[in-house]
């Protein structure tokens, strides 16, 4: 079968980028090879895990479930989206550090665009909200305590 | 874990994708929300020749709930929209209740109501509920329409009465109705996983609180959802307690065959069917009662 491709036209972290593609390059590949922004993790590659988790069109989405192709036209943002220059963290991120929400650090990204999301909408979350937010995002290091109290304490900082 | 090649099709219009189905048939899969499909497709599970990208018509997508007594939900209509939406809550409110329960806030943001019903996992919560309120579900192919009641459209584990050439258009649920009390209940090894067992059912009943009409739906109780008939029509004309309730859940274990799995044994899913049917008959009965 003869490789087929498209040209498309997606904006990655307020960048617009033109690209040719394949159609089955996943939308995960795309963005850690066509664009080397390693950042977002590949884990299971069917939609268990999370580590793959990107803000599509401002919705947390499992970038491993969708093609490359199918960003045409629409805006992506990935954890190096988050931060707004080098020097500094974002809130989130800072909370993380603050709490050892991470060890390995595999899942980090994929549940910090989970919750970049989450807390925009729900500024103000109790524990439950979070933990229910957290859910589809799967981490074998850190139990989740310091997780849910690194959003807990994320909420905090962004609310101001 | 990366899907073998195929050809991907962005269809502009309903009827540019109904053409290319009418093309390649089973070769061609319709792409909605991808979140079945796509892992298939990573596994090599499914290989399609080529994919219908559907995403772009929005006139598959959303809740018409103009009419009074029926809601038609497009085929495009993602989880995450029918979640936010107050006229789901209160129109559908075994939808409403069974939304947590479908994976999880990732997948609901992509994946598609029309998506689901077309893949027909037995374990998913969706056919089960489609079961349960009677609803119908309307096809079209190039060659015409025509509308498919739920026990029909399921035909077995992954496999619908949806010819090779026919894309699901709309689902046809009727709105819950005054003196009505749904409930839906599931349980799972952790939240968002597929279901061990998930009951749905609804309650009507009369001026009296005796049961008008009683439906029971099951998924992960056999090779497709699985419409308790047995059970639910034990109940008309009585007043549910808890006898009634007893009665209807060991009719509804009687009644299944569920496949068995390393994580959940049949004997199990059948105990765990009578206690989830028992929980959610009373409280689709309590509901009801509430609404007087």
């Amino acid at each position: 079968m003869s490789t087929d491709s498209h040209e498309i036209n997606v904006t990655v972290n307020g960048t617009a980028c033109r690209r040719t593609v394949e159609s089955r390059l996943l939308l995960s590949d795309f963005l850690r090879h066509d664009l080397l922004l390693a950042g977002t993790h590949v884990g299971c590659e069917h939609g268990v895990c999370g580590a793959c988790t990107v803000i599509f069109d401002g919705a947390a989405v499992r970038s491993c479930l969708m093609f490359a192709a199918q960003a045409d036209g629409h805006a992506i943002m990935t954890v190096e989206g988050l931060a707004a220059d080098r020097e500094h963290l974002h809130p989130l991120q800072e909370s993380m550090r603050d709490c050892h929400g991470l060890q390995c650090g595999y899942c980090t990204p994929g549940i910090l665009m989970t919750m970049k999301v989450f807390l925009d909408e729900t500024p103000s979350p109790d524990e439950a909200q979070i933990r229910e937010a957290l859910s589809g995002n799967l981490c074998r290091c850190t139990g989740y305590q310091h997780i849910v109290e690194a959003m807990q304490l994320a909420a905090q900082r962004l609310r101001g | 874990m990366k899907p073998a090649p195929f050809r991907y099709v962005a269809a502009h219009s309903i009827e540019e994708a109904l053409q290319l189905k009418a093309e390649y048939g089973d070769e061609a899969r319709f792409l909605a929300g991808g979140q079945s499909l796509v892992p298939t497709m990573n596994f090599r599970l499914t290989q399609p020749a080529m994919l219908i990208d559907i995403n772009l018509l929005a006139e598959l997508a959303g809740v018409k709930n103009g009419m009074a007594e029926r809601v038609h939900i497009g085929a495009l209509t993602r989880y995450r929209s029918l979640e936010r939406d107050p006229a789901t809550e209160r129109n559908l409110p075994l939808i409403h209740e069974a939304l947590p329960h479908i994976a999880h806030p990732q997948i609901r943001n992509r994946g598609t109501i029309g998506g689901n019903l077309a893949h027909a996992d037995p374990a998913s919560e969706m056919p089960a509920i489609v079961v349960a309120l009677a609803g119908r579900l309307r096809a079209l192919s190039t060659k015409g329409e025509r509308w498919i009641a739920a026990p029909d459209f399921f035909v077995g584990a992954l496999s619908t009465a949806l010819e090779p050439d026919e894309m699901l258009m709309e689902i046809e649920l009727p709105v819950a109705p005054p003196h009505s009390g749904a409930c839906f209940m599931e349980v799972s090894r952790r939240r968002g996983d597929f279901a061990i067992i998930g009951v749905a059912c609804t309650v009507r009943l009369d001026d009296d609180g005796r049961c008008v009409e009683a439906r029971i739906g099951l998924c992960n109780a056999g090779d497709g959802p699985v419409f308790a008939a047995d059970a639910s029509e034990s109940l008309a004309g009585r007043q549910i307690g808890t006898p009634e309730i007893k009665e209807a859940a060991e009719r509804v274990q009687n009644s299944i065959d569920p496949g068995g799995s390393i994580h959940a044994s049949k004997d199990f899913q059948r105990h765990i069917a009578g206690v989830l049917t028992g929980r959610a008959l009373a409280t689709a009965n309590e509901r009801a009662r509430r609404e007087h």
